[in-house]
């Protein structure tokens, strides 16, 4: 057992260092730091900056454009990255769809699709929840049914992530009515600029349009578009689900975050001292940091079991509820810190705000304590992970 | 960067686990300790035996050479079985200590027949006004002529009836609170002057209240430096409360392995009640609290063992953690195991107490969230 970083891992922590400061965008970079809204312009250039060096595609094989990196180099990317604050990659197309184009997809499909995931140029969102199938995501009701060149789809997803964007949404349709409701479930990639496809937003509470629902009304699929076999779509999900663990709790940016936490309330002062010197406060920001670690840990054992053995270990499943309980709680004590600054509240069409009232740091804070609500629901609801960890682990 | 263990180590703990599975079974454990000593001499021989005793002191000692990885792995194991030998306090504690900071004559005194399982160590450490604070000492011990003369009362001094010798801490100089002015004392537990009431604890473990009435000991008594023990002392404590992590987290993984296992068995309204959601999600928390302190016990032991700036505030972390993880899994495990979970007969309420000592020893919660937030 050793906490130490090779020579090769050292070199490469510092190249990162290297590329940022001469690569990373000064205007996306002030926005970040103010955490001001980036446009679909700011994502894409910067997705396109990371594939341009060859650190986008990270988790794809090297023959598609990915790399044969150690699990412990991805983690190190994805640490200076988010140590540095930079974009969110959003993981639709290359953490998602790729993976099962390439797994799945013909020579035909293959060629059609991964180039533009690659160079960012196709953007993508995923088709999976409707408003009657949450956590039973089995339960779907959208219909595509096989007509001689293509598949009528009708029916409606929802929660759709940035569809407002997309280019192509891939989707979970049903394709059969069956007696087991998993096995009449299809892959199905769909052309967002196809006829009888409607793009609603919905405004979530911190006041962003951020999700959507989508109708499909008779909109028309070519066949070829079908990934996998008919009835093969759940198998799918479930590969995709156990494709990418690492990095889901986001400890670096939990890290950085909390840097930040300790930095403002050490400059906020009461009676006797700062808020970082309030003894009920540091006392939440210490079990809090306690807590992040032992995730960190949980995550770095996942990382060294994967290279050991090729699979993560039981504590992986862990990841994504601890995760997402230590950003709510993390949102939760910025709010706390701001006392009455954290009121002041503009409504505006993208995520965030560019008005400020009282402190610069001020006007991001409930607004993201607002939307983190979603991190427990989303990706499985925590509940859910409890059940499978239940199963899968605890065999009940 | 690695969580694995290398050969040597897997060895180790195969057969530390061995010995738990197949020779600490728990009606020998059970009447153990219910007799005067409170653990097997027998065992402790079969450990020396097995070199176990030796592996984490240094080889200038006898030892092996080995680390806070090995007693971590040893520990573990031994929390799986509640072992109640006193491995953490004769080893760890006070061989640790004599190991680091004795003399060549104290070394060569005490720490082969400690490696061969015949002499026991207690440290006396504890006052009953000091709680956690290792540097409140009011035990005084004055230089008169080549003579140490040693006056005050130590409380709760575990696997105090057991040990053949005693490490005192003692005021040399400086005020109450002090660190600089302790020093530390290795002498024999029946010199004249000492008188000792022993008593069993609540975990089935072994403790004893010294008296300390002007015991004369020898200049060469003294185990380290004069006035500076504090720091031997902090350092000790600090690697015990490792150990003592390790306990927890084997101990823990008993808990909540036979909570899943008993829901997978017991039936009520029509099913087993593993069945039952509700205790389901419980159980996946009791899992996880477990996973999240053993990741931490890696960090810190790691820390340790690679001496990093961080690594005391990682063991006040991990303790912490300990403390906390331990009261629920331990609690949850009774409430789980219903009316059965509550009788002296069934194994659960036991691990549990063990658990509800573990969570004061070295420190509280509370001492060690507060350590952490200072370091």
């Amino acid at each position: 057992m050793d906490l130490v970083f090779s020579q090769e891992e050292l070199d490469f922590q510092d190249e990162i260092k290297v590329f940022l400061q001469s690569e990373y965008p000064l205007d996306i970079k002030q926005k970040q730091d103010k955490r001001l809204p980036l446009d679909k312009d700011d994502v894409i250039r910067w997705q396109k900056l990371l594939a341009k060096k060859g650190w986008f595609a990270i988790n794809w094989p090297e023959e598609y454009g990915g790399t044969n990196w150690s699990p412990t180099k991805k983690y190190i990317l994805g640490n200076e990255l988010a140590d540095a604050n930079t974009p969110i990659c959003i993981p639709f197309g290359v953490n998602m769809c790729g993976p099962v184009v390439y797994t799945f997809g013909t020579e035909a499909q293959k060629k059609q699709h991964l180039l533009g995931i690659l160079n960012s140029d196709i953007w993508w969102c995923q088709g999976y929840s409707e408003p009657g199938s949450g956590s039973d995501l089995a339960s779907l009701q959208m219909k595509a049914k096989h007509r001689d060149t293509h598949y009528l789809v009708n029916g409606t997803k929802t929660w759709t992530t940035l569809a407002q964007h997309a280019d192509w949404i891939f989707c979970l349709v049903r394709t059969e009515t069956t007696d087991i409701k998993q096995e009449g479930i299809s892959f199905l990639l769909i052309d967002m600029k196809s006829p009888g496809i409607e793009v609603k937003p919905i405004i979530t509470l911190d006041g962003s349009h951020e999700v959507n629902m989508i109708h499909f009304d008779n909109v028309k699929v070519p066949l070829i578009n079908l990934i996998g076999e008919e009835g093969q779509g759940w198998a799918i999900a479930k590969f995709l689900l156990m494709h990418e663990r690492s990095g889901i709790a986001g400890i670096a940016a939990l890290k950085r975050e909390l840097k930040r936490l300790k930095e403002i309330s050490s400059t906020i002062t009461l009676k006797d001292g700062t808020l970082m010197e309030d003894l009920i406060f540091r006392k939440k920001i210490e079990e809090f940091e306690i807590e992040l670690t032992a995730t960190e840990f949980t995550e770095l054992r996942t990382l060294s079991a994967i290279s050991k053995q090729g699979s993560p270990g039981p504590e992986s499943s862990i990841l994504k509820i601890k995760g997402t309980e230590l950003q709510q709680t993390l949102s939760e004590l910025f709010v706390e810190m701001l006392g009455y600054y954290a009121h002041p509240f503009f409504v505006e069409n993208e995520i965030g705000s560019n008005e400020c009232i009282g402190p610069d740091y001020a006007s991001s804070v409930m607004p993201h304590y607002l939307n983190y609500r979603k991190v427990s629901i989303y990706g499985g609801s925590n509940e859910i992970q409890r059940n499978v960890i239940s199963k899968a682990i605890l065999g009940l | 960067m690695d969580f694995s263990l290398n050969e040597e180590q897997i060895l180790i703990q195969r057969q530390v686990s061995q010995f738990i599975q197949r020779d600490y079974d728990w009606e020998k454990r059970q009447s153990l300790i219910t007799t005067e000593l409170g653990f097997s001499q027998e065992n402790w021989k079969i450990f020396a035996e097995l070199g176990w005793l030796g592996i984490c002191l240094s080889e200038k000692s006898g030892g092996f050479g080995g680390s806070a990885l090995e007693t971590m792995i040893i520990m573990e194991e031994f929390g799986k079985g509640l072992v109640v030998e006193p491995f953490l306090e004769t080893i760890v504690l006070c061989a640790g200590l004599i190991d680091s900071c004795g003399s060549e004559e104290q070394i060569n005194e005490t720490l082969e027949a400690v490696i061969s399982g015949d002499l026991h160590i207690a440290l006396a450490f504890t006052e009953p006004q000091s709680r956690f604070n290792l540097a409140d000492v009011t035990t005084e011990a004055k230089l008169d002529g080549d003579h140490y003369y040693i006056n005050g009362f130590k409380s709760v001094v575990m696997n105090g009836p057991s040990a053949g010798k005693f490490i005192i801490s003692a005021r040399t100089s400086g005020n109450q609170n002090d660190e600089e002015g302790i020093s530390l004392f290795l002498i024999d537990s029946d010199f004249p002057g000492i008188s000792s009431r022993h008593y069993p604890t609540v975990d089935g473990r072994r403790a004893s209240e010294i008296t300390l009435e002007n015991v004369k000991v020898e200049k060469s008594s003294l185990l380290g430096l004069k006035d500076k023990g504090f720091k031997e002392l902090d350092n000790s404590v600090d690697t015990a409360t490792l150990a003592i992590c390790a306990e927890a987290v084997g101990a823990m993984e008993v808990l909540y392995k036979s909570t899943v296992e008993y829901t997978k068995t017991r039936k009520q309204f029509g099913q087993e009640i593993g069945k039952f959601q509700v205790l389901q999600h419980r159980m996946v928390d009791m899992f996880m609290e477990y996973e999240q302190c053993k990741s931490l016990l890696y960090m810190a032991t790691i820390k340790k063992v690679e001496d990093s700036a961080d690594a005391k505030k990682s063991v006040s972390g991990l303790k912490f953690q300990v403390g906390k993880a331990g009261k629920f899994i331990g609690q949850q495990s009774i409430q789980l195991h219903g009316g059965m979970g509550v009788t002296d007969e069934l194994n659960i309420g036991h691990f549990f107490k063990r658990l509800t000592t573990i969570a004061t020893i070295f420190g509280n919660t509370d001492y060690h969230l507060k350590r952490y937030s200072e370091l």
